[in-house]
């Protein structure tokens, strides 16, 4: 299949308005700065792959560890899928974003190398994952039940964390402890989670690339940061 | 207090909402009724307060990782590629 030549896109203007086979969202699709990479790519521009690794290698590796047991392992998924984006950047479209477009095939090659490496991997898009989220997101027991003057009411007030010494936030003890509490969340809170407040991906893209609706995205959202934010509690209060 | 005022929301109605409150995916009902319960009750302020903490935690964990040592293993990859699709006109598919 042959591509056409770089025909320049107004700004805002919708580069494609068909939607992704399998996915409940439009996503956003390619931005102008997109394009231009895509060409330059195409042309064989070095710098434009550079800046392409600069960008997304980092989340890549992270995004590859949700799956696969190992570093040496994610390393492996992330150069194979740079092979992938180069051989395949002629058939990108620009239906989603190129973010969206080479975060896709890494989870799919992160899952299929996970399966090879004998890792269960459920997609979580499967309706059940989404069902077995009725989890509450704080303990029952510390709210008044319903018999109380409050119900509902705070059975005493989470501590707050102002008074806890900059260093302390910032240490790497800390970080070391989300990256536990991540680690221990079912997959698709994981990667919620790593797509939106580590990687910074909008919800739109994070459905897209999930392949979720919004309200799906949302509940798997505030499943994991709930986790997150009670493993803190919990690490800030052992003192 | 009585049932009478079936619109407001109590604290543990108010912590299963922050995300969507966050991600401003609320009714604007809703919305007016969160924001009134997080004005009067600092247990749920101090909540919500965590919970944005925890996001911004969360997003340091993406400046761990510097470049990859394996840059000039990628530029490899590149180059070989930039040669291999220079030399056969119709690349594989």
């Amino acid at each position: 299949m042959e591509e056409g030549t770089f025909q320049p896109i107004q700004p805002g203007e919708r580069v494609a308005t068909q939607h992704i086979a399998g996915s409940q969202s439009p996503g956003g699709v390619a931005s102008v700065d997109d394009l231009r990479l895509v060409e330059a790519l195409r042309s064989g521009n070095e710098s434009a792959f550079v800046s392409l690794v600069n960008m997304y290698h980092a989340p890549m590796l992270r995004l590859a560890m949700i799956f696969v047991p190992s570093e040496a392992i994610a390393e492996e998924v992330v150069q194979e899928t740079w092979i992938g984006v180069l051989h395949g950047i002629d058939r990108f479209e620009g239906r989603s974003s190129l973010k969206t477009w080479i975060f896709r095939i890494l989870t799919n090659r992160a899952k299929t190398r996970a399966q090879r490496e004998g890792r269960s991997v459920p997609f979580s898009s499967l309706p059940e994952f989404t069902i077995e989220l009725q989890e509450p997101a704080i303990e029952p027991e510390r709210f008044h039940g319903p018999d109380h003057q409050w119900p509902g009411g705070w059975v005493s007030f989470p501590r707050s964390w102002e008074e806890i010494p900059e260093e302390r936030i910032l240490a790497q003890e800390t970080l070391t402890r989300i990256q536990e509490a991540i680690d221990a969340l079912p997959i698709g809170q994981r990667e919620v989670i790593t797509l939106r407040d580590i990687e910074g991906c909008t919800s739109e893209e994070a459905c897209d690339l999930l392949g979720v609706s919004e309200a799906n995205q949302r509940v798997l959202l505030h499943r994991a940061r709930c986790k997150v934010r009670r493993a803190l509690e919990k690490y800030f209060e052992d003192e | 207090m009585t049932n009478a005022n079936q619109k407001e929301l109590n604290c543990q109605e108010v912590v299963e909402l922050v995300t969507d409150y966050l991600e401003q995916a609320l009714l604007p009902e809703t919305q007016a009724q969160f924001e009134d319960h997080i004005e009067k009750c600092p247990g749920c302020e101090i909540y919500l307060e965590q919970v944005q903490q925890t996001i911004e935690m969360l997003r340091k964990l993406s400046e761990q990782q510097t470049f990859p040592e394996t840059k000039e293993d990628l530029l490899e990859i590149f180059r070989n590629w930039k040669q291999d699709e220079s030399k056969s006109d119709s690349p594989l598919v």
